[in-house]
């Protein structure tokens, strides 16, 4: 047994400098290089500043904006330092008050439509950052968003079109709606006619 | 279920079988020494770390040398993770400066790792120094994993020596588990993860600018004296947490340990940021456990065995997760008054979507959910908790299965041989014949051995979760009213007595009494089955090999599968029934009341 002492220290210290630092550090390197955009978190720049990133929702309830999902993250949505879901059971009645509270909401920012609401949009996501709603979501909100912003209603779902993403390669995953692009598109729609 | 759905989840049985045998063929050339292609690269560095840790490769271990080899690398591996996180504090590469953890959880965390269990009572990006998540954690995720591939070779290799001792160098086959398989499949598949957007930088934060200002409608929850100082964050930018992320996504999936860089584990983007990395993540959990069956059947001289036990393994998973998808799928019937559409169509994923990301949508996220659990892996997209209670069901009965549904890479295999063990001595006791597998006769050492691997699980979980609930903080632990509560605590003890590491993650398990029993609970569970496994090795490789008797159970045909699968079931469903049907089954039939 003492004989196999002096191979087992060495041995975690050296695969741990091999495992633990030489191929993560390597990689970071490579992917600076090759996906420095990725890499650092697909941030979005405008007028040079950083005013947020692709793959991270923000919190919206102005009628003006498309709202994203209900997000859990503590103590404030939309925590990109403290990602979470809200983890509460289908039978918890905190669960049922929520989705409640979430339905009312969207009902009173836009009192006219009667139409059922997408299931997505009063759970909250498993990160509490998800970018993405799902089209129905996002045509549901069309209609209070135009009205909200002054415009007509058909430019605002050429925009949501515009920034519905399908399955990936037609099979993975599901189609869906950046909101953030989504906002930032209807912003600089609205911002246009005044800078010129 | 829609087809979309269905195909996605054919998609990956498909892909998986196809890399089963040209993975299983290479692994067996690198177990035998002669790793093609990459030792002209990497077979002086294997040297050079022999060398210098003083040993000779050419030895041959007996199965106790194994073990104590094992064990102490563990132990070691163990202590310097331990220091690690105690110092955190006063080390580099900690760019938001957290601070050291505290003995209780950096010894269950330094439990959990060392253990390929990653169970975490800890937020990884609000504790861990981008030094602990790789030195510590990544590192471990390859160790832990390595550790057990070496177990199963020694296991494998006990089986086809006849009258001899030895078993095998755990040395070696820990450093070519590392250099030659793991390391180059992380590589490669860590660059393509980040090119769908995972993130890896060495810096700490990113601030952004809300497009919509805060204002005071906004809710802001209560967290304990903390809320303040993230308020004043939060209140004018959004903090984005970065750090060296993808190179542990990929490390801890392909050593199938789970623990993840983001509280949020794979449902957080940066994780995870595509339905194809969700792909490329999931068979990254399973296609070295299916390769090493693979593997098993071309040691063993019969690759019908491989496939007979994989056959067994990929039925239970892909019945399983049709379970889970289909009660996914149903939604939430309590919330379908309140006028909410729950259909599933082409312009929302529909069913029960809370703790889910749209990108995943249902059918990836209950097929993670299931397989994740099958695997000892425990790196889901979403959140388990809040998963239907059949939903729930199916990963709890997966860990319960002794994670032999693919499971561990080399623990699974191993789990699954015991249970091989086990399924001919009944057989045999049926037709009452002298039960023998690939020509060595079981007798009581290894029928005993078999079942202190097999009950050592069932008897740790229940314990603990009795236990704990008896006390008033393990109580207080639980987030949700009613059965599902009892499920958060017997999920939680299930998942590290298993080595799995998911968790409902409601259950505040970050105090003394969980951590202190967490951590023994898996070093149990891990330990206590691989000592017994490598007893077993030892005792079969004295074995001579006896003439295979007319009348016996054949173990390669189909006929076997169907009885190894009975076998695999009843055993865990016997020790778990009563314990599921106080949680997730009480909770189905309250909710369809």
């Amino acid at each position: 047994m003492k004989d196999q002492i002096r191979p087992a220290l060495t041995m975690v210290l050296l695969l741990t400098v091999l495992t633990g630092l030489t191929y993560p550090l390597t990689v970071t390197g490579l992917a600076q290089v090759f996906f420095p955009d990725q890499a650092n978190g697909s941030l979005i720049l405008r007028e040079g500043k950083v005013v947020g990133s692709r793959l991270i929702g923000q919190y919206f309830d102005k009628p003006e904006y498309f709202w994203s999902r209900p997000s859990a993250t503590a103590p404030f949505p939309y925590n990109a330092a403290a990602s979470g879901g809200s983890n509460l059971g289908p039978t918890n009645p905190v669960l049922i008050d929520a989705v409640k509270t979430r339905v009312a909401a969207l009902r009173t920012a836009d009192p006219g439509n009667a139409l059922p609401i997408p299931v997505d949009l009063v759970t909250a996501s498993g990160s509490g950052l998800d970018p993405h709603i799902s089209p129905a979501a996002a045509l549901y909100q069309a209609k209070r968003v135009a009205r909200a912003r002054g415009l007509d209603e058909n430019s605002v779902l050429t925009l949501v079109s515009k920034h519905t993403e399908g399955r990936q390669f037609g099979l993975l995953g599901e189609p869906r709606v950046n909101v953030l692009m989504l906002n930032l598109a209807l912003d600089a729609l609205t911002a246009e006619p005044v800078s010129r | 279920m829609t087809l979309h759905g269905l195909l996605q989840i054919a998609l990956f049985f498909g892909v998986l079988l196809l890399v089963t045998k040209p993975l299983g063929l290479y692994m067996a050339r690198v177990y035998k020494g002669r790793p093609p292609g990459l030792s002209v690269v990497l077979g002086p560095l294997e040297r050079d770390i022999y060398h210098l840790c003083g040993m000779r490769s050419e030895e041959e271990m007996a199965w106790k040398r194994y073990a104590q080899s094992l064990l102490l690398f563990s132990a070691f591996g163990m202590a310097v993770l331990y220091v690690l996180l105690r110092c955190q504090q006063d080390l580099p590469l900690n760019p938001r400066h957290f601070g050291s953890l505290a003995p209780d959880l950096a010894f269950n965390t330094a439990a959990s790792y060392v253990s390929n269990t990653n169970w975490q009572a800890y937020a990884g990006e609000s504790t861990m120094s981008h030094l602990s998540q790789m030195a510590g954690l990544t590192a471990q995720d390859f160790m832990s994993s390595a550790a057990t591939m070496g177990a199963l070779m020694a296991l494998i290799r006990g089986l086809v020596r006849r009258g001899t001792t030895t078993v095998g160098n755990f040395w070696v086959d820990l450093v070519r588990s590392i250099l030659y398989i793991l390391l180059p499949l992380a590589m490669v598949s860590s660059l393509m993860l980040i090119s769908q957007g995972a993130v890896q930088s060495l810096t700490g934060s990113v601030f952004v600018q809300w497009l919509q200002p805060r204002h005071g409608n906004q809710p802001v929850q209560d967290s304990d004296g903390q809320a303040d100082r993230q308020e004043g964050f939060g209140a004018s930018q959004q903090v984005l947490a970065l750090g060296p992320a993808a190179t542990q996504v990929i490390a801890r999936d392909l050593g199938t340990s789970g623990g993840g860089f983001f509280s949020a584990n794979s449902a957080h983007p940066f994780e995870s940021p595509t339905p194809l990395s969700d792909l490329l993540l999931l068979l990254l959990q399973t296609v070295v456990a299916a390769g090493l069956t693979y593997t098993y059947g071309k040691m063993v001289g019969d690759t019908r065995r491989g496939w007979a036990i994989l056959s067994v393994m990929l039925v239970v998973l892909s019945v399983g997760a049709a379970i889970t998808y289909q009660a996914e799928s149903a939604g939430n019937p309590r919330i379908l008054d309140l006028g909410v559409d729950l259909s599933i169509t082409d312009q929302q994923p529909g069913g029960n979507m809370e703790g889910k990301e749209i990108r995943f949508g249902v059918a990836q996220t209950a097929l993670v959910a299931t397989a994740t659990t099958a695997t000892s892996t425990g790196a889901p997209n979403g959140m388990q908790d809040s998963l239907s209670p059949l939903g729930g069901l199916v990963p709890l009965v997966m860990m319960q299965s002794g994670e032999v549904i693919l499971g561990g890479i080399g623990s699974g295999l191993s789990g699954m041989i015991v249970l091989v063990i086990i399924a001919v001595f009944i057989s045999g006791l049926m037709v009452g014949r002298t039960p023998e597998y690939l020509g060595k006769k079981l007798e009581p050492y290894e029928i005993k051995m078999a079942s202190v691997a097999i009950l050592v699980m069932p008897i740790a979980t229940l314990v603990a979760t009795a236990f704990v609930l008896m006390t008033e903080t393990g109580r207080d632990a639980i987030a949700n009213p009613g059965p599902h509560g009892l499920t958060e605590v017997l999920y939680g003890f299930t998942s590290m007595a298993n080595n799995n590491g998911s968790a409902f993650g409601g259950l505040n398990a970050d105090s003394l009494l969980y951590n202190v029993s967490g951590a023994l609970v898996m070093l149990l569970g891990r330990f206590w089955t691989t000592i017994p496994i490598l007893a077993l090795a030892g005792s079969f490789a004295a074995k001579k090999i006896v003439h295979i008797s007319e009348g016996a159970l054949p173990t390669h045909m189909p006929l076997f599968a169907v009885w190894l699968m009975i076998v695999t079931v009843v055993v865990s469903a016997m020790s778990f029934f009563p314990a599921l049907a106080l949680g997730p089954i009480a909770e189905h039939l309250l909710m369809t009341d």
